[in-house]
């Protein structure tokens, strides 16, 4: 333990504490821009300096750690006077027409700036202009970075993809694609963690609000809105909604208050992928030797892209199930163009997704199968879908809960889970033990899989068949299992991939809440619907079945071919 | 007004004066990877500001000159634009009246023919290829990547030991490394920003010295493959150490009677004593690994069946072959080559020096090893005939200045012309030649004969010492590749086209440094070890201690004394006085961790493992 003191008062924490957390032990709160716990600690923006007594130069709190009898002051009037100018200086290179930005009210800058009283900058304009791929998924605005280098530190330490680096050097040093490549000629998977580490707005998705809002001023058009499961976790966070309030429902309210047509909900593509991916897997394990193991979840298009370009010869692994995402596109303007009796070229269809990658999914020239388009016309982020409702004037404080409309509004627990690491995993065992024994098992048998942790792996007695499954979330911890499977050291069966850290409930396109990990907090909510939900079992969602019954006539079925399964293989990247 | 005054100087001029001092020392400690064409900009920015304003293209044309650059820098320009600066540059060469003006423009003119392509870069796609990637200037210029200020902050705190293992993790031989490394770590340290570079060798010595025994890491699980390693010097040796650890049998063949190569063969004792030298060996060798001495390959082995009975081949014979200069007689008895002297030093064989007058030509260290032996060996006089200037050697300033304080004559700017000898066709005089130093075509001027008569020089024993050659002869006749008389192998160490077979150090690259040749070692380890399908992992587990937040006042740098020269000249002890307890404490707190100060913390910085 090392004693010290913090603007007077004296605490002991143990060796090592940074000066920021021994601060905070004090619940003194030093203003720090650049830091992220863990991730970013390399004391680029120096607003956390403080005042070491014997120390004439200051110190950053956030790297620097506690020291026997030291005597540390927050805010002298050196510290004051350097803090403010830092901030000023970081503020010339900044883009600073808050007005017209995305993340205004939710930018680490502008909160530092407004909390150190700038009103006048003294300091001329300086910005860092360069081009960035018009039409990307993802967009780098350089006038607004702040060179903090957490999107390069998220995407090598996490991600483990390394797509960003600085670049340039002495004052014109900036962030931008390694190694002097364009985003589309890196290997970016697109999921989307720069942009929820980025304290401004330096990284965004790209908005396609406006292409919803042509689509709704279009007498013709009919517009069906589905909702991914994990966007119920978090929707309420931007418009200052509690998690218990901001319901599904509400969100349904809110979105007929926007004027969509038809408002569904992605869990019934869920439970219908747990019947196709569920079958598919059963059907390969028939033909054991003549396959590759382990067989691969396919619905996260940021894991798409990651082994399309990381593994390339791993991608036949991949369920041929489309994503939910995608089935849903596809069976909306098909099976239920047929039942509204309409051309489905009239349906336009958008989804509200935690993703970024999703938007390139979309797009992807292969997946239009219904014949009507793309089958997905537009993707919507968690976060564009708050702007607009906040855009409307849309009090979802002031909403009745309102219920999904049918027959594809209807979802189980199962699907529910999808939206957290390990539920399509524990979804497909359910509906998979089910198949093989012809009776559920317990829903919650298979909850081992369940949990944070960047790599599970657990062994399950299907009816007799052993099998072995893992679960991986984040692309660093995928990275490291493939290399396990690659060399023999680990075997599998099964295995569930998603980009992002905990899931899509900390999905690139989720609310973001700067310096917190909110997945586990959203993965709960997630479960908390699962165990109370009446279904549990994707194979008993009613409107899946009947959909079967009218249309699929059973999974695996020539027109299940045609809508529902894809050859990731020859998806452009 | 009196008719004249005395200048005196003003407060503005003093510290503009140590403003100068501080941007040289600067410019000795900028960081590798910094963009060239921001940096001319800026050169050229400061000529600016020298100018009288007297000229137009000076004072006009240089300040044009630095808006095209910045042009190019902000991605402005266009290929046209390069031109212009090609033309400015060129028309303020050759129209200004003084060197303020058509030097700057030179500067401009040299960096268009020198990175052009980095100029193509930045108006063609609007980027710079450079990119700061070195971030910690010692360890980057290490060739063996050592973690300088981790050590120096274990020795701050007391911890020797654990700065040894954690040296050890990229360097096998720090007691030799303590006593004999270039320090090139030390060139760009940043501390001469603010006063001078740490004395890191001094300190790796201090710590090497008072860390008493340390147990090298445990070795890992045997992998039956077996490593021959060619040659027992500081490359052979650094391979063997990691190979061992890493689970191989390894198997050293050196050609002489004892292991060390240049170490023993080329470094005098008094600066390496051999005490140390064979404990650093034997700590190696206490691996278990095998040594067959005064194997020469090709004639006692061919290298072709120790390739056969090995798993893979290490080539790592040095340079120990002496090169010849064109001078008449040199078949003259009494002429010999340094190289001869220093295996025999090596092998302790007498050296006939005593009472005789000697002459070493050449100016590198070897020069210096050769001459400071002599007077060690009872020399009646030693002089150093060196044809450029004593600034010009390429030997150390303190080795020069050694060998002067022991006695030895320094006769620079002579070149020797013939040979005077007996009538037993042995050497008894020397005919040297003036020079007058002339042009610098690149980097160093070349003498000229001057237009005087040669004189006369007694010399009964002339050494030559004008650098090694590389024995790869018998290598090239069983197939591998030489150019030169250099193998060829690859930056990762492999020998081209032939799987299995790594060379690296001296033979590789020439004469060069020891830590060169320990970094080649350390690179074919891992290579070898990938090529024999494994991936071990060698790490120190040493726990770097925080860095201190106090203030960074400067303060001189510590250097190590010399011992007495009348009294030195009398041993073969070392010369070089250890650095006191007090002394290397505050050296060691003069580091400005440069691991957590700067780039460091984020990219670039430490290497844990390899």
């Amino acid at each position: 333990m090392v004693k010290l003191t913090i603007n007077n008062h004296r605490l002991e924490v143990p060796e090592h504490t940074t000066i920021l957390d021994a601060a905070a032990i004090l619940n003194i709160s030093i203003p720090n821009l650049c830091y992220l716990k863990d991730l970013n600690e390399i004391g680029a923006c120096r607003v956390c300096v403080v005042e070491v007594e014997g120390v004439s130069r200051l110190v950053t709190s956030c790297n620097n750690a506690v020291a026997e009898g030291m005597v540390v002051h927050t805010n002298t009037p050196k510290v004051r006077w350097a803090r403010k100018t830092n901030v000023e200086l970081i503020l010339s290179q900044h883009d600073a027409r808050c007005a017209t930005c995305v993340r205004s009210g939710n930018c680490s800058l502008q909160e530092v700036a407004n909390d150190l009283n700038i009103i006048d900058n003294p300091y001329k304009e300086m910005l860092t202009h360069a081009k960035w791929t018009e039409g990307f998924p993802l967009v780098r605005n350089y006038e607004k970075c702040i060179k903090c280098m957490r999107c390069i530190e998220i995407c090598d330490k996490v991600q483990g993809l390394n797509i960003w680096d600085m670049s340039k050097t002495g004052s014109r040093t900036t962030v931008d694609v390694s190694h002097n490549r364009k985003i589309e000629e890196s290997d970016c998977a697109l999921c989307g963690q720069c942009i929820t580490h980025c304290p401004t707005a330096a990284l965004r998705e790209r908005d396609d609000t406006d292409r919803v809002y042509e689509a709704l001023s279009q007498k013709d058009k009919i517009t069906i809105v589905q909702i991914a499961p994990a966007v119920r976790a978090a929707w309420g966070e931007d418009l200052g909604l509690s998690r218990e309030f901001a319901t599904v429902k509400r969100l349904v309210a809110s979105l007929r208050r926007i004027g969509f047509d038809y408002i569904f909900d992605t869990n019934f593509a869920a439970d219908l992928t747990i019947m196709e991916e569920g079958s598919e897997f059963l059907q390969r394990l028939q033909d054991k030797e003549n396959q590759s193991w382990p067989m691969f979840t396919s619905c996260c298009p940021g894991w798409v892209r990651f082994i399309k370009t990381q593994y390339p010869d791993m991608v036949d692994q991949l369920s041929t199930a489309k994503s939910p995402q995608q089935m849903f596109g596809a069976v909306t303007k098909s099976y239920y163009a047929r039942l509204l009796g309409v051309d489905p070229h009239r349906i336009f269809s958008i989804s509200i997704m935690p993703c970024t990658a999703k938007k390139y999914e979309a797009g992807v020239s292969l997946l239009n199968d219904a014949g009507a388009g793309q089958d997905v016309d537009v993707v919507l982020t968690t976060r564009e879908i708050a702007r607009m409702i906040r855009s409307e004037k849309i009090k979802p404080e002031f909403l009745a809960e309102e219920e999904f409309d049918t027959p594809l509004g209807e979802g189980t627990g199962a699907a529910v889970i999808f939206g957290a690491t390990g539920g399509v995993m524990e979804a497909a065992l359910r509906s998979a033990y089910y198949l093989v024994s012809g009776e559920n098992p317990d829903a919650d048998a298979f909850k081992e899989v369940r949990g944070r942790e960047g790599w599970k792996e657990a062994s399950f007695d299907l009816a007799g068949a052993k099998l072995k499954v893992a679960v991986a979330s984040g692309l660093g911890n995928t990275r490291k299992l493939i290399e396990a499977i690659r060399s023999g050291k680990s075997h599998y069966d099964f295995v569930e991939i998603m980009a992002c850290p905990g899931g899509c409930a900390g999905g690139g396109g989720q609310p973001i809440d700067d310096g917190r990990e909110l997945a586990a907090e959203r993965a709960e909510v997630l479960y908390g619907l699962d165990s109370v939900s009446n279904l549990r079992f994707s194979h008993e969602n009613p409107s899946v079945l009947r959909c079967y019954e009218e249309f699929f006539e059973a999974p695996l079925s020539h027109r299940s071919h045609k809508l529902l399964h894809t050859r990731q293989k020859d998806w452009e990247l | 007004m009196s008719r004249l005054s005395i200048i005196t100087s003003n407060k503005a001029q003093e510290t503009i004066e140590f403003l100068y001092k501080d941007l040289e020392r600067r410019i000795v400690s900028s960081p590798p990877g910094l963009c060239p064409i921001d940096l001319t900009a800026s050169f050229v920015k400061m000529s600016h500001a020298q100018t009288c304003g007297k000229c137009a293209p000076c004072r006009i044309g240089l300040g044009q000159l630095v808006d095209l650059l910045e042009d190019v820098l902000n991605g402005d320009a266009t290929m046209k634009t390069l031109d212009l600066i090609e033309k400015t540059a060129n028309a303020i060469y050759y129209s200004s009246d003084c060197a303020i003006g058509y030097e700057a423009a030179h500067m401009v003119l040299r960096g268009i023919e020198g990175f052009r392509d980095d100029f193509e870069e930045h108006i063609l796609r609007g980027r710079c290829t450079s990119s700061l990637n070195q971030a910690i200037p010692c360890i980057s210029l290490c060739p063996a990547g050592v973690d300088v200020p981790g050590y120096i902050a274990l020795i701050s705190q007391g911890k020797y030991d654990d700065a040894l293992r954690l040296i050890r993790k990229d360097n096998p031989l720090p007691a030799v490394c303590g006593l004999i490394c270039e320090h090139p770590c030390e060139t760009r340290c940043r501390r001469n920003m603010i006063d001078n570079s740490i004395n890191i060798r001094g300190l790796k010595r201090f710590a090497v010295e008072n860390a008493g025994e340390v147990a090298l890491p445990e070795k890992m699980p045997g992998t039956g493959k077996k490593v021959a390693i060619i040659g027992g010097g500081p490359s052979g040796l650094s391979a063997a150490y990691y190979l061992s650890i890493m689970g191989h049998d390894v198997e050293i063949f050196d050609k002489r009677k004892h292991l060390g190569g240049m170490l023993r063969y080329g470094i005098p004792r008094y600066r390496l004593p051999r005490e140390i030298l064979d404990e650093e060996i034997n700590i190696i060798l206490s691996l278990g690994i095998m040594v067959h001495n005064e194997v020469e390959i090709g004639h006692d082995i061919t290298f072709n069946e120790v390739k056969d009975q090995f798993d893979a081949v290490y080539i790592a014979i040095g340079a120990h072959i002496d090169k010849k200069i064109d001078i008449d007689g040199q078949e003259t008895k009494g002429i010999v080559s340094a190289v001869d002297i220093l295996r025999k030093s090596g092998d302790d064989e007498a050296l006939e020096f005593d009472g005789k007058n000697v002459v070493v030509i050449g100016g590198g260290n070897v020069a210096m090893d050769v001459a400071r032996t002599a007077r060690r060996e009872g020399a009646k006089k030693v002089s150093i005939v060196y044809r450029r200037r004593k600034v010009d050697m390429t030997a150390l300033e303190e080795e020069v200045e050694g060998a002067i304080a022991e006695g030895c004559e320094v006769l620079d700017l002579y070149t020797p012309r013939k040979v005077e000898k007996d009538e037993n066709n042995k050497i008894k005089g020397l005919w040297i030649q003036s020079q007058i130093i002339g042009r610098i075509p690149y980097d160093r001027p070349v003498p000229v004969d001057a237009s005087t008569e040669s004189i006369l020089i007694d010399c009964d024993k002339m050494v030559l010492a004008v650098g090694q050659g590389i024995e790869s002869k018998s290598f090239e006749k069983e197939g591998v590749p030489v150019t030169r008389g250099v193998i060829e192998a690859m930056e990762w160490s492999g020998v081209k086209d032939i799987p299995g077979v790594y060379a690296g150090g001296d033979c590789v690259s020439g004469p060069a440094t020891a830590i060169r040749a320990i970094a080649a070692g350390k690179v074919a380890a891992a290579n070898i070890d990938e090529y024999l399908g494994y991936h071990h992992i060698i790490e120190s587990n040493v726990d770097i201690p925080e860095p201190r937040l106090a203030d960074r006042i400067p303060c001189g740098r510590v250097n190590m004394r010399d011992r007495d020269a009348s009294e030195r000249i009398k041993d073969y002890n070392l010369v070089e006085c250890a650095m006191t307890l007090e002394e290397a404490q505050q050296e060691s707190s003069r580091c400005l961790r440069c691991d957590h100060f700067g780039l460091g913390v984020f990219k670039g910085g430490r290497v844990e493992r390899w």
